[in-house]
Protein backbone atom coordinates (compact mmCIF):
# COMPACT_ATOMS: atom_id res chain seq x y z
CA UNK A 1 0.00 0.00 0.00
CA UNK A 2 0.98 3.52 -1.28
CA UNK A 3 0.10 6.84 -0.28
CA UNK A 4 0.22 9.21 -2.76
CA UNK A 5 -0.46 13.19 -2.39
CA UNK A 6 -3.38 14.74 -4.45
CA UNK A 7 -3.74 18.26 -3.57
CA UNK A 8 -5.20 19.65 0.19
CA UNK A 9 -8.64 18.01 -0.35
CA UNK A 10 -7.47 14.13 -1.24
CA UNK A 11 -5.20 11.44 -0.86
CA UNK A 12 -4.88 8.92 -3.58
CA UNK A 13 -3.89 5.00 -1.49
CA UNK A 14 -2.32 2.66 -4.15
CA UNK A 15 -2.67 -1.17 -3.85
CA UNK A 16 -1.56 -4.20 -5.72
CA UNK A 17 -5.11 -5.18 -6.98
CA UNK A 18 -8.91 -4.95 -6.48
CA UNK A 19 -9.26 -7.16 -3.40
CA UNK A 20 -7.33 -4.98 -1.26
CA UNK A 21 -9.42 -1.93 -2.70
CA UNK A 22 -12.40 -3.12 -2.20
CA UNK A 23 -11.04 -4.28 1.71
CA UNK A 24 -9.79 -0.54 2.27
CA UNK A 25 -12.87 0.86 0.77
CA UNK A 26 -14.82 -1.23 2.81
CA UNK A 27 -12.69 -0.78 6.23
CA UNK A 28 -13.24 3.20 5.63
CA UNK A 29 -16.49 2.88 5.45
CA UNK A 30 -16.99 1.60 8.82
CA UNK A 31 -14.40 3.83 9.96
CA UNK A 32 -16.43 6.79 9.28
CA UNK A 33 -13.54 9.05 9.38
CA UNK A 34 -14.51 12.57 10.54
CA UNK A 35 -14.08 15.45 7.19
CA UNK A 36 -14.04 12.92 4.91
CA UNK A 37 -16.50 13.35 2.03
CA UNK A 38 -16.37 10.66 -0.52
CA UNK A 39 -14.45 7.34 -1.51
CA UNK A 40 -13.58 6.55 -5.18
CA UNK A 41 -12.61 2.72 -5.51
CA UNK A 42 -10.53 2.21 -8.93
CA UNK A 43 -8.53 -0.45 -10.15
CA UNK A 44 -5.58 -0.54 -8.15
CA UNK A 45 -6.65 3.03 -6.23
CA UNK A 46 -8.61 4.31 -3.75
CA UNK A 47 -9.29 8.08 -3.15
CA UNK A 48 -10.23 9.63 -0.05
CA UNK A 49 -11.78 12.91 -0.63
CA UNK A 50 -11.93 15.84 2.20
CA UNK A 51 -13.32 18.79 2.93
CA UNK A 52 -9.73 20.77 3.76
CA UNK A 53 -11.50 23.15 5.38
CA UNK A 54 -12.74 20.68 8.44
CA UNK A 55 -10.19 17.61 8.13
CA UNK A 56 -5.98 18.36 6.98
CA UNK A 57 -4.72 15.90 4.00
CA UNK A 58 -1.22 15.47 5.36
CA UNK A 59 -2.60 13.92 8.91
CA UNK A 60 -5.22 11.58 6.60
CA UNK A 61 -2.26 10.73 4.69
CA UNK A 62 -0.31 9.63 8.41
CA UNK A 63 -3.80 7.85 9.10
CA UNK A 64 -4.01 5.93 6.33
CA UNK A 65 -0.32 4.67 6.76
CA UNK A 66 -0.91 4.31 10.48
CA UNK A 67 -3.54 1.94 9.67
CA UNK A 68 -3.70 -1.42 7.68
CA UNK A 69 -5.69 -0.94 5.07
CA UNK A 70 -5.01 -4.91 3.82
CA UNK A 71 -7.56 -7.44 2.91
CA UNK A 72 -8.27 -9.33 6.36
CA UNK A 73 -8.94 -12.66 4.68
CA UNK A 74 -11.04 -14.30 2.44
CA UNK A 75 -14.44 -11.61 1.72
CA UNK A 76 -16.90 -13.20 3.67
CA UNK A 77 -19.56 -14.53 0.84
CA UNK A 78 -22.29 -14.60 3.61
CA UNK A 79 -22.28 -11.04 3.32
CA UNK A 80 -21.32 -9.63 -0.11
CA UNK A 81 -24.34 -9.16 -1.85
CA UNK A 82 -25.40 -11.08 -5.15
CA UNK A 83 -27.62 -9.28 -7.51
CA UNK A 84 -28.95 -11.53 -9.83
CA UNK A 85 -29.61 -9.97 -13.22
CA UNK A 86 -32.42 -11.59 -15.98
CA UNK A 87 -30.89 -11.04 -19.31
CA UNK A 88 -32.18 -11.34 -22.75
CA UNK A 89 -29.26 -12.24 -25.01
CA UNK A 90 -30.34 -10.62 -28.19
CA UNK A 91 -27.19 -7.93 -28.67
CA UNK A 92 -26.29 -6.64 -32.03
CA UNK A 93 -22.74 -7.77 -31.31
CA UNK A 94 -23.25 -11.02 -30.00
CA UNK A 95 -22.43 -12.87 -33.28
CA UNK A 96 -19.26 -10.72 -33.25
CA UNK A 97 -18.47 -11.53 -29.80
CA UNK A 98 -19.18 -14.97 -30.56
CA UNK A 99 -16.96 -14.83 -33.70
CA UNK A 100 -14.26 -13.03 -31.67
CA UNK A 101 -13.87 -15.12 -28.90
CA UNK A 102 -14.33 -18.22 -30.70
CA UNK A 103 -16.93 -19.19 -28.32
CA UNK A 104 -20.09 -19.29 -30.81
CA UNK A 105 -23.10 -17.14 -29.46
CA UNK A 106 -24.51 -19.86 -26.95
CA UNK A 107 -20.98 -20.48 -25.85
CA UNK A 108 -20.77 -16.32 -25.13
CA UNK A 109 -24.16 -16.90 -23.40
CA UNK A 110 -22.93 -19.87 -21.16
CA UNK A 111 -19.14 -17.69 -20.35
CA UNK A 112 -21.17 -14.45 -19.17
CA UNK A 113 -23.73 -17.13 -17.12
CA UNK A 114 -21.71 -18.86 -15.76
CA UNK A 115 -19.30 -17.11 -13.97
CA UNK A 116 -19.50 -14.56 -11.14
CA UNK A 117 -19.06 -11.20 -11.88
CA UNK A 118 -18.09 -8.41 -9.07
CA UNK A 119 -18.60 -4.37 -8.86
CA UNK A 120 -14.96 -2.93 -9.55
CA UNK A 121 -16.02 0.29 -9.79
CA UNK A 122 -18.67 2.95 -10.73
CA UNK A 123 -17.57 5.78 -13.85
CA UNK A 124 -18.24 6.65 -17.38
CA UNK A 125 -21.22 7.51 -16.05
CA UNK A 126 -23.81 7.88 -12.89
CA UNK A 127 -24.42 4.10 -12.30
CA UNK A 128 -22.06 2.88 -14.52
CA UNK A 129 -20.48 -0.04 -12.78
CA UNK A 130 -17.80 -1.84 -14.24
CA UNK A 131 -17.56 -5.79 -13.48
CA UNK A 132 -14.64 -8.26 -13.17
CA UNK A 133 -15.40 -11.53 -13.98
CA UNK A 134 -13.36 -14.85 -13.10
CA UNK A 135 -11.63 -15.81 -16.14
CA UNK A 136 -11.42 -13.51 -19.60
CA UNK A 137 -12.99 -15.83 -21.48
CA UNK A 138 -15.54 -13.03 -22.89
CA UNK A 139 -12.19 -10.35 -23.67
CA UNK A 140 -13.39 -8.55 -26.52
CA UNK A 141 -12.08 -5.04 -27.86
CA UNK A 142 -13.83 -2.46 -28.00
CA UNK A 143 -16.38 -1.50 -30.78
CA UNK A 144 -13.64 -0.01 -33.72
CA UNK A 145 -16.66 2.82 -33.70
CA UNK A 146 -18.87 3.76 -30.91
CA UNK A 147 -22.87 3.68 -30.83
CA UNK A 148 -24.05 7.28 -30.75
CA UNK A 149 -26.96 5.27 -28.96
CA UNK A 150 -26.64 3.13 -26.66
CA UNK A 151 -30.58 2.00 -24.94
CA UNK A 152 -30.65 1.73 -21.48
CA UNK A 153 -30.19 -2.03 -19.82
CA UNK A 154 -27.86 -2.73 -22.62
CA UNK A 155 -25.48 -5.47 -21.34
CA UNK A 156 -21.97 -4.91 -22.79
CA UNK A 157 -18.14 -6.11 -22.98
CA UNK A 158 -15.07 -4.81 -23.60
CA UNK A 159 -11.69 -5.72 -22.53
CA UNK A 160 -11.96 -8.12 -19.52
CA UNK A 161 -14.95 -6.38 -18.19
CA UNK A 162 -18.89 -6.57 -18.56
CA UNK A 163 -21.42 -3.35 -17.97
CA UNK A 164 -24.48 -2.48 -18.20
CA UNK A 165 -25.70 0.66 -19.25
CA UNK A 166 -28.27 2.59 -16.65
CA UNK A 167 -29.60 4.57 -18.61
CA UNK A 168 -29.65 5.56 -22.63
CA UNK A 169 -26.00 7.06 -23.39
CA UNK A 170 -23.34 7.02 -25.81
CA UNK A 171 -21.01 3.28 -26.21
CA UNK A 172 -18.21 1.81 -27.34
CA UNK A 173 -19.14 -1.83 -25.65
CA UNK A 174 -20.29 -4.54 -27.91
CA UNK A 175 -23.66 -5.30 -26.85
CA UNK A 176 -24.55 -9.13 -26.24
CA UNK A 177 -28.27 -8.68 -24.62
CA UNK A 178 -30.47 -6.39 -22.28
CA UNK A 179 -31.72 -6.46 -19.09
CA UNK A 180 -35.38 -5.08 -17.87
CA UNK A 181 -33.90 -4.61 -14.03
CA UNK A 182 -33.37 -0.94 -13.24
CA UNK A 183 -29.91 -1.43 -11.60
CA UNK A 184 -30.07 2.81 -11.57
CA UNK A 185 -32.84 4.93 -10.41
CA UNK A 186 -31.59 8.25 -8.54
CA UNK A 187 -35.12 8.64 -6.34
CA UNK A 188 -33.92 5.31 -4.88
CA UNK A 189 -31.66 4.89 -1.82
CA UNK A 190 -29.06 3.75 -2.30
CA UNK A 191 -29.97 4.48 -6.21
CA UNK A 192 -27.77 1.78 -7.60
CA UNK A 193 -28.01 -1.69 -6.76
CA UNK A 194 -24.30 -2.31 -8.30
CA UNK A 195 -22.07 -1.12 -5.28
CA UNK A 196 -18.53 -1.50 -5.65
CA UNK A 197 -17.79 -5.23 -4.53
CA UNK A 198 -21.26 -6.37 -4.88
CA UNK A 199 -21.60 -9.89 -6.85
CA UNK A 200 -23.73 -10.28 -10.45
CA UNK A 201 -25.16 -13.45 -11.80
CA UNK A 202 -26.72 -12.73 -15.13
CA UNK A 203 -29.91 -15.05 -15.86
CA UNK A 204 -30.40 -15.86 -19.91
CA UNK A 205 -34.42 -15.39 -19.94
CA UNK A 206 -35.68 -17.39 -22.80
CA UNK B 1 -48.37 30.67 -2.60
CA UNK B 2 -44.70 29.72 -4.13
CA UNK B 3 -42.78 32.54 -5.17
CA UNK B 4 -41.31 32.53 -8.43
CA UNK B 5 -38.99 33.85 -10.38
CA UNK B 6 -39.67 33.92 -14.12
CA UNK B 7 -37.14 33.62 -16.37
CA UNK B 8 -36.89 35.91 -19.54
CA UNK B 9 -33.15 35.56 -20.66
CA UNK B 10 -30.65 33.67 -19.44
CA UNK B 11 -27.11 34.61 -21.46
CA UNK B 12 -24.98 32.07 -22.94
CA UNK B 13 -25.66 29.23 -20.27
CA UNK B 14 -27.34 29.63 -16.52
CA UNK B 15 -27.77 26.35 -14.12
CA UNK B 16 -29.07 25.90 -10.95
CA UNK B 17 -26.16 24.90 -8.01
CA UNK B 18 -25.62 24.54 -4.83
CA UNK B 19 -22.51 22.54 -3.25
CA UNK B 20 -23.50 19.40 -4.98
CA UNK B 21 -23.80 15.58 -4.26
CA UNK B 22 -20.71 14.44 -2.02
CA UNK B 23 -21.18 10.60 -1.24
CA UNK B 24 -21.99 9.05 -4.31
CA UNK B 25 -18.65 8.76 -5.83
CA UNK B 26 -18.45 4.94 -5.58
CA UNK B 27 -21.64 4.67 -8.28
CA UNK B 28 -20.26 6.95 -10.67
CA UNK B 29 -22.07 10.33 -9.49
CA UNK B 30 -19.49 13.61 -9.41
CA UNK B 31 -19.70 16.13 -6.82
CA UNK B 32 -20.84 18.78 -9.18
CA UNK B 33 -22.68 21.98 -7.72
CA UNK B 34 -21.14 25.55 -7.84
CA UNK B 35 -18.18 25.83 -10.06
CA UNK B 36 -16.82 29.08 -7.95
CA UNK B 37 -18.42 27.33 -4.22
CA UNK B 38 -16.69 30.65 -2.44
CA UNK B 39 -19.30 32.79 -4.52
CA UNK B 40 -21.84 30.60 -4.15
CA UNK B 41 -21.45 30.15 -0.52
CA UNK B 42 -21.08 33.92 0.09
CA UNK B 43 -24.28 34.66 -2.44
CA UNK B 44 -26.58 32.77 0.62
CA UNK B 45 -25.00 34.28 3.18
CA UNK B 46 -25.66 37.20 2.06
CA UNK B 47 -29.36 36.79 1.72
CA UNK B 48 -29.75 34.90 4.90
CA UNK B 49 -29.63 30.89 3.37
CA UNK B 50 -27.81 28.23 4.51
CA UNK B 51 -24.70 28.14 2.49
CA UNK B 52 -25.80 25.09 0.49
CA UNK B 53 -28.82 26.75 -0.75
CA UNK B 54 -29.70 26.41 -4.78
CA UNK B 55 -28.81 29.64 -6.40
CA UNK B 56 -28.44 30.33 -10.13
CA UNK B 57 -25.04 30.34 -11.68
CA UNK B 58 -24.71 32.68 -14.62
CA UNK B 59 -21.93 32.29 -17.39
CA UNK B 60 -21.01 35.64 -19.17
CA UNK B 61 -24.03 37.45 -17.84
CA UNK B 62 -26.82 37.94 -19.91
CA UNK B 63 -29.56 36.88 -17.68
CA UNK B 64 -33.28 38.47 -16.69
CA UNK B 65 -35.79 37.03 -14.11
CA UNK B 66 -38.87 38.78 -12.77
CA UNK B 67 -40.21 38.25 -9.56
CA UNK B 68 -43.51 38.03 -8.64
CA UNK B 69 -43.72 38.74 -5.67
CA UNK B 70 -41.15 40.90 -2.70
CA UNK B 71 -37.99 38.77 -2.88
CA UNK B 72 -34.55 39.65 -1.55
CA UNK B 73 -31.63 38.27 -3.71
CA UNK B 74 -28.08 39.46 -4.05
CA UNK B 75 -25.09 39.09 -6.92
CA UNK B 76 -22.03 37.39 -6.40
CA UNK B 77 -19.04 36.15 -8.57
CA UNK B 78 -17.91 37.60 -11.68
CA UNK B 79 -19.10 41.51 -11.78
CA UNK B 80 -20.90 43.12 -14.47
CA UNK B 81 -23.81 45.95 -14.60
CA UNK B 82 -26.64 44.49 -12.48
CA UNK B 83 -29.68 46.30 -13.01
CA UNK B 84 -33.05 46.73 -12.16
CA UNK B 85 -34.80 48.71 -14.89
CA UNK B 86 -32.54 51.84 -15.27
CA UNK B 87 -31.23 51.62 -11.48
CA UNK B 88 -27.84 50.28 -11.32
CA UNK B 89 -28.08 47.77 -8.04
CA UNK B 90 -24.85 46.60 -5.75
CA UNK B 91 -23.23 43.47 -6.33
CA UNK B 92 -21.94 41.35 -2.99
CA UNK B 93 -24.87 43.31 -0.97
CA UNK B 94 -28.16 41.98 -0.26
CA UNK B 95 -30.96 44.17 -2.40
CA UNK B 96 -34.95 44.55 -2.74
CA UNK B 97 -36.60 42.97 -5.76
CA UNK B 98 -40.30 43.96 -6.12
CA UNK B 99 -42.94 41.96 -7.44
CA UNK B 100 -42.73 42.82 -11.55
CA UNK B 101 -39.63 43.69 -11.18
CA UNK B 102 -37.24 42.73 -14.12
CA UNK B 103 -33.30 42.28 -12.76
CA UNK B 104 -30.77 41.79 -15.86
CA UNK B 105 -26.77 40.92 -15.38
CA UNK B 106 -24.84 42.72 -17.86
CA UNK B 107 -21.64 40.75 -19.45
CA UNK B 108 -19.05 40.49 -16.67
CA UNK B 109 -15.81 43.22 -17.52
CA UNK B 110 -13.94 40.13 -15.52
CA UNK B 111 -14.31 36.29 -14.58
CA UNK B 112 -16.58 34.12 -15.95
CA UNK B 113 -19.61 33.28 -13.07
CA UNK B 114 -21.88 35.36 -11.54
CA UNK B 115 -24.17 34.03 -8.62
CA UNK B 116 -27.60 35.17 -8.05
CA UNK B 117 -29.12 33.54 -4.63
CA UNK B 118 -32.42 34.45 -3.93
CA UNK B 119 -33.68 34.51 -0.44
CA UNK B 120 -35.69 31.00 0.02
CA UNK B 121 -33.45 29.26 -2.71
CA UNK B 122 -34.45 28.40 -5.90
CA UNK B 123 -36.81 24.87 -4.92
CA UNK B 124 -36.11 22.97 -7.64
CA UNK B 125 -36.96 19.12 -6.71
CA UNK B 126 -33.16 17.68 -5.56
CA UNK B 127 -31.73 14.58 -7.14
CA UNK B 128 -29.65 12.51 -4.96
CA UNK B 129 -29.68 15.17 -2.23
CA UNK B 130 -28.56 18.12 -4.44
CA UNK B 131 -30.21 20.48 -6.92
CA UNK B 132 -26.76 21.26 -8.72
CA UNK B 133 -27.07 20.69 -12.59
CA UNK B 134 -24.30 18.25 -13.70
CA UNK B 135 -23.55 18.54 -17.05
CA UNK B 136 -20.95 15.83 -17.93
CA UNK B 137 -23.27 13.16 -15.69
CA UNK B 138 -26.26 14.88 -16.62
CA UNK B 139 -28.55 15.01 -13.30
CA UNK B 140 -29.97 17.39 -10.90
CA UNK B 141 -32.63 20.00 -13.35
CA UNK B 142 -32.29 20.69 -16.90
CA UNK B 143 -30.43 23.89 -17.83
CA UNK B 144 -32.42 27.08 -17.24
CA UNK B 145 -33.88 28.50 -20.42
CA UNK B 146 -36.16 31.79 -21.01
CA UNK B 147 -39.68 30.71 -20.09
CA UNK B 148 -38.96 28.84 -16.85
CA UNK B 149 -40.27 29.55 -13.90
CA UNK B 150 -38.64 28.86 -10.87
CA UNK B 151 -39.52 28.16 -7.66
CA UNK B 152 -38.34 30.15 -4.90
CA UNK B 153 -38.20 28.10 -1.11
CA UNK B 154 -39.79 29.37 1.33
CA UNK B 155 -37.58 32.38 3.92
CA UNK B 156 -35.28 30.99 6.10
CA UNK B 157 -36.43 32.45 9.69
CA UNK B 158 -33.07 33.83 10.13
CA UNK B 159 -31.68 37.44 9.06
CA UNK B 160 -28.73 37.61 6.80
CA UNK B 161 -25.30 38.29 9.37
CA UNK B 162 -24.00 40.69 7.03
CA UNK B 163 -25.00 43.24 4.32
CA UNK B 164 -21.53 43.64 2.74
CA UNK B 165 -18.96 41.61 1.92
CA UNK B 166 -16.03 42.82 0.46
CA UNK B 167 -14.41 40.43 -1.74
CA UNK B 168 -11.55 40.47 -4.25
CA UNK B 169 -12.88 40.82 -7.74
CA UNK B 170 -11.50 38.50 -10.32
CA UNK B 171 -9.33 40.14 -12.86
CA UNK B 172 -8.47 40.07 -16.53
CA UNK B 173 -4.83 39.51 -15.79
CA UNK B 174 -2.90 36.74 -15.28
CA UNK B 175 -4.52 34.19 -12.37
CA UNK B 176 -2.18 33.12 -10.00
CA UNK B 177 -3.36 29.12 -8.66
CA UNK B 178 -1.18 26.78 -6.20
CA UNK B 179 -0.67 23.62 -7.30
CA UNK B 180 1.08 20.62 -5.39
CA UNK B 181 2.89 18.14 -8.03
CA UNK B 182 1.30 14.35 -7.72
CA UNK B 183 -0.23 11.55 -8.01
CA UNK B 184 1.02 10.73 -10.51
CA UNK B 185 4.06 13.44 -11.50
CA UNK B 186 6.46 10.40 -11.84
CA UNK B 187 4.88 9.58 -14.85
CA UNK B 188 6.42 12.74 -16.36
CA UNK B 189 9.91 14.19 -17.22
CA UNK B 190 12.01 16.50 -14.87
CA UNK B 191 11.56 18.68 -17.55
CA UNK B 192 7.63 18.24 -17.81
CA UNK B 193 7.05 19.41 -13.74
CA UNK B 194 9.38 22.10 -14.24
CA UNK B 195 7.18 23.61 -17.82
CA UNK B 196 4.30 23.13 -15.98
CA UNK B 197 5.44 25.68 -13.14
CA UNK B 198 6.90 28.31 -15.38
CA UNK B 199 4.98 28.19 -18.66
CA UNK B 200 1.99 31.07 -18.96
CA UNK B 201 -1.02 29.15 -19.71
CA UNK B 202 -4.00 30.34 -21.54
CA UNK B 203 -7.42 29.38 -21.59
CA UNK B 204 -8.94 27.22 -24.35
CA UNK B 205 -12.20 28.26 -25.83
CA UNK B 206 -13.51 24.78 -25.01
CA UNK B 207 -13.33 25.02 -21.49
CA UNK B 208 -16.53 24.19 -19.53
CA UNK B 209 -18.16 23.28 -16.29
CA UNK B 210 -16.22 20.04 -16.72
CA UNK B 211 -12.88 21.72 -16.27
CA UNK B 212 -10.58 24.64 -17.62
CA UNK B 213 -8.18 23.41 -20.78
CA UNK B 214 -5.24 25.09 -21.44
CA UNK B 215 -2.57 25.34 -23.88
CA UNK B 216 1.14 26.60 -23.87
CA UNK B 217 3.54 23.86 -23.48
CA UNK B 218 4.12 19.97 -24.13
CA UNK B 219 4.44 17.78 -20.60
CA UNK B 220 6.41 14.79 -21.63
CA UNK B 221 5.70 11.45 -20.38
CA UNK B 222 8.87 9.08 -19.32
CA UNK B 223 6.76 6.37 -20.24
CA UNK B 224 3.63 5.86 -21.95
CA UNK B 225 2.19 2.64 -20.27
CA UNK B 226 -1.71 3.02 -19.40
CA UNK B 227 -2.31 3.95 -16.15
CA UNK B 228 -5.44 2.34 -15.26
CA UNK B 229 -8.61 4.58 -14.49
CA UNK B 230 -8.26 6.43 -10.81
CA UNK B 231 -10.04 8.78 -9.30
CA UNK B 232 -10.02 12.29 -9.98
CA UNK B 233 -10.60 15.09 -7.86
CA UNK B 234 -11.80 18.92 -8.33
CA UNK B 235 -8.07 20.77 -9.34
CA UNK B 236 -6.66 17.68 -10.46
CA UNK B 237 -4.35 18.85 -13.67
CA UNK B 238 -4.93 15.79 -15.94
CA UNK B 239 -2.48 15.25 -19.09
CA UNK B 240 -3.92 13.13 -22.09
CA UNK B 241 -1.05 12.38 -24.32
CA UNK B 242 -1.22 14.58 -27.82
CA UNK B 243 -4.24 16.92 -26.00
CA UNK B 244 -4.25 19.88 -23.63
CA UNK B 245 -4.13 19.45 -20.13
CA UNK B 246 -7.28 19.89 -18.37
CA UNK B 247 -7.73 21.75 -14.94
CA UNK B 248 -11.13 19.53 -13.50
CA UNK B 249 -14.14 21.72 -12.10
CA UNK B 250 -16.83 21.02 -10.70
CA UNK B 251 -18.48 18.44 -13.24
CA UNK B 252 -15.43 16.32 -13.43
CA UNK B 253 -15.36 12.77 -14.34
CA UNK B 254 -15.46 10.38 -11.66
CA UNK B 255 -12.29 8.65 -12.40
CA UNK B 256 -10.01 8.68 -15.51
CA UNK B 257 -7.01 6.96 -17.63
CA UNK B 258 -4.66 9.67 -17.80
CA UNK B 259 -2.32 10.48 -15.06
CA UNK B 260 -2.57 13.61 -13.26
CA UNK B 261 0.67 16.13 -13.04
CA UNK B 262 0.03 18.12 -10.34
CA UNK B 263 -3.33 19.32 -7.82
CA UNK B 264 -4.50 23.12 -7.82
CA UNK B 265 -5.40 23.74 -4.06
CA UNK B 266 -8.93 23.01 -3.28
CA UNK B 267 -9.43 27.22 -2.14
CA UNK B 268 -7.86 28.09 -5.95
CA UNK B 269 -9.77 26.34 -7.94
CA UNK B 270 -12.54 28.35 -7.14
CA UNK B 271 -10.41 30.74 -9.02
CA UNK B 272 -9.98 28.99 -11.74
CA UNK B 273 -13.65 28.60 -12.10
CA UNK B 274 -13.54 32.55 -12.96
CA UNK B 275 -11.00 32.16 -15.96
CA UNK B 276 -12.31 33.07 -18.92
CA UNK B 277 -11.55 31.90 -22.17
CA UNK B 278 -7.90 33.63 -23.33
CA UNK B 279 -7.38 34.55 -20.12
CA UNK B 280 -3.60 33.47 -18.61
CA UNK B 281 -2.85 31.41 -15.97
CA UNK B 282 0.01 30.64 -14.03
CA UNK B 283 0.82 27.59 -11.73
CA UNK B 284 3.55 27.55 -8.59
CA UNK B 285 3.70 25.27 -6.27
CA UNK B 286 2.15 25.78 -2.78
CA UNK B 287 4.17 27.22 -0.24
CA UNK B 288 5.53 25.09 2.36
CA UNK B 289 3.26 23.98 5.10
CA UNK B 290 3.57 21.26 8.17
CA UNK B 291 3.13 18.61 5.55
CA UNK B 292 5.36 16.44 4.35
CA UNK B 293 4.92 16.96 0.13
CA UNK B 294 4.64 20.22 -0.06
Amino acid sequence: MKVLPCGDAAVLVEFDGLDQVHAAYDQLREMAIEGVLDLVPAARTLLVTIDPRAADADELARRLEAVSLEPRGERGTADARVVEVPVTYDGADLDEVGRLTGLGRDGVVAAHTGQRWTVAFGGFAPGFAYLVGEDDRLRVPRRSEPRGQVPAGAVGLADDLSGIYPRPSPGGWQLIGRTDLQVWDPRRDPPTLLEPGTHVRFQAVR
Amino acid sequence: MTRTLEVLATGPLTTVQDLGRPGHAGSGVTRSGAADRAAARLANRLVGNPEGAACLEVTLGGLRVRADGDTEVAVTGARGPTRIGDRTVPDHAPFHLRPGEVLELGTPDAGLRTYLAVRGGIAVPPVLGSRATDQLGRLGPDVVAAGDRLPVGAPPTAWPPVDHAPVPAPTIGPVELRVRLGPRVDRFTDDAAEDLLRTTWRARADSNRVGLRLDGAHLARVDDGELPSEGLVRGAIQVPPGGPPTLFLADHPVTGGYPVIAVVLDADVDRAAQVRPGQHVRLRAAAASAGRWS
